[in-house]
């Protein structure tokens, strides 16, 4: 077998670098994690993502693939192993959907819900946040997205069961709560208490400790 | 069986174009049924109930939303002939990053032109053209991006070609001047029969962006 040399140019504490941190577990595969300063890019990192210069990016034998969910698409073709999109085209097509759904719509919106100080920007994202949480809670049929077992959807989603809840305390906002959305957060609890997804989660504290002081920063700025 | 594949769309849309071109590819028959966006059809609603747009791909009654998605679902159904997408994961890899980031990029830019007016306009212009030659750039000296044949990226990209007129006459400006490898390569993706059978008159697309701005309340 041929020698692999696996590397993931990443940083503790994104979301995007975790789902493809949970993706390399999955398929047993070993790489070398390559911590990057995103206030001082690498040359690295320059040369393996010109085009968005931004983290996670895959070095796989010296040929780098961007943007998480490619990653993850990638890795699952790549190699052997646990599958995580399914095998039927009609589901793979749902599962592309869904994921993509959570990266237009919700995260992005939840994000801006948090990291604005415009009143009306932050009214208008969490409406939008709420709606699209209310269409992954009713999309939400069994165990996991992916079914029995947890899958793509799963594993992009891991930006709404670990982050929003982390980021929204930041703010003292309630987007993603219990009440609201009873089904999506047993799931949230459900999939974070996986091992080989536990395994990937960064330590709350200091990830909620960082983006306190770049809220706080934000506000600061704005007075 | 014709009713089979379903394609409610919009004849103007350059993501419903995508389907058609990979309809076409395939030699699929298939059920056209244009929509009217103004006023969506309880079908479209039914169909694409999170994001009620075009294009909705319809097999056997099934709905597959998002062109994209639609486009890579018809390779995998009916992937006993003209592949669209490569078979080495690294080179699928690759197309599935570019096809994505025409989805980032293109319409956004291509909108801040035609939305748009004085220095907002002026830097849309210049960001879409850097997109483009970004493009070219990744393009090569290969005829096109797919390689010898027309693959996902191309299908991806060159629907925007028939909107080009129209954006070039609100924007005051000449995109062949300032990328003309790139009007070289969707003049050649323009031989294949499913591309010219499918991209709209320029000039139609034009008028409909007109009115389309009217209703909108754009200036």
């Amino acid at each position: 077998m041929a020698q692999e040399d696996v590397k993931l140019l990443g940083v503790v504490g994104s979301p995007f670098v975790c789902r493809v941190q949970i993706a390399l577990k999955l398929k047993g595969v070993e790489y070398k994690f390559v911590t990057q300063d995103l206030q001082n890019k690498s040359e690295e990192l320059l040369k393996y993502n010109p085009i968005h210069k931004k983290v996670p990016v895959l070095v796989h034998n010296e040929r780098p693939i961007n943007e998480s969910l490619v990653i993850v698409e990638y890795i699952d073709e790549a190699w052997k192993g646990k599958s995580i999109l399914p095998a039927d085209p009609y589901q793979r097509a749902l599962a592309r959907f869904w994921a993509k759904f959570i990266d237009d719509k919700v995260f992005g919106a939840a994000w801006k819900s948090v990291f604005t100080v415009n009143e009306e920007e932050r009214e208008k994202n969490v409406k939008e946040t709420h709606e699209g949480l209310q269409f992954l809670e009713d999309e939400l049929k069994g165990k996991f997205f992916g079914g029995e077992e947890y899958g793509l959807v799963d594993i992009a989603a891991v930006n709404i069961a670990f982050w929003v809840p982390l980021v929204q305390e930041v703010a003292g906002l309630q987007l993603f709560t219990n009440d609201k959305f009873p089904k999506l957060y047993k799931w949230s609890q459900e999939f974070l208490s996986q091992p080989t997804i536990k395994e990937c989660l960064p330590p709350r504290d200091p990830i909620f400790s960082f983006f306190k002081a770049r809220y706080e920063s934000l506000l600061a700025s704005a007075k | 069986m014709e009713n089979e594949v379903v394609l409610l769309d919009l004849w103007a849309s350059m993501f419903g174009m995508r389907v058609r071109i990979a309809l076409a590819e395939k030699g699929i028959k298939y059920e056209y049924i244009e929509q009217d966006i103004w006023n969506k059809s309880d079908l479209l609603l039914q169909m694409n109930p999170v994001h009620k747009k075009v294009p909705v791909l319809i097999h056997k009654g099934k709905p597959i939303c998002e062109s994209l998605i639609a486009v890579q679902y018809i390779d995998e159904v009916w992937n006993d002939r003209s592949p669209l997408l490569p078979s080495d994961p690294y080179q699928k890899s690759q197309a599935r990053f570019w096809a994505d980031y025409v989805d980032k990029k293109i319409y956004d830019l291509a909108k801040k032109v035609w939305a748009r007016k004085g220095e907002e306009q002026e830097a849309g212009k210049k960001e879409f053209i850097e997109a483009l030659q970004l493009l070219e750039a990744e393009l090569g000296d290969k005829p096109f991006f797919g390689g010898d044949k027309l693959g996902f990226v191309d299908i991806s990209l060159v629907t925007f070609y028939s909107w080009f007129y129209a954006v070039e006459t609100i924007g005051n400006f000449s995109i062949e001047s300032e990328c003309p490898k790139f009007i070289s390569w969707a003049k050649r993706c323009l031989q294949k029969e499913s591309v010219a059978n499918t991209l709209p008159n320029s000039e139609r697309v034009y008028e409909f962006l007109l009115d389309a701005k009217k209703r909108l309340g754009i200036e």
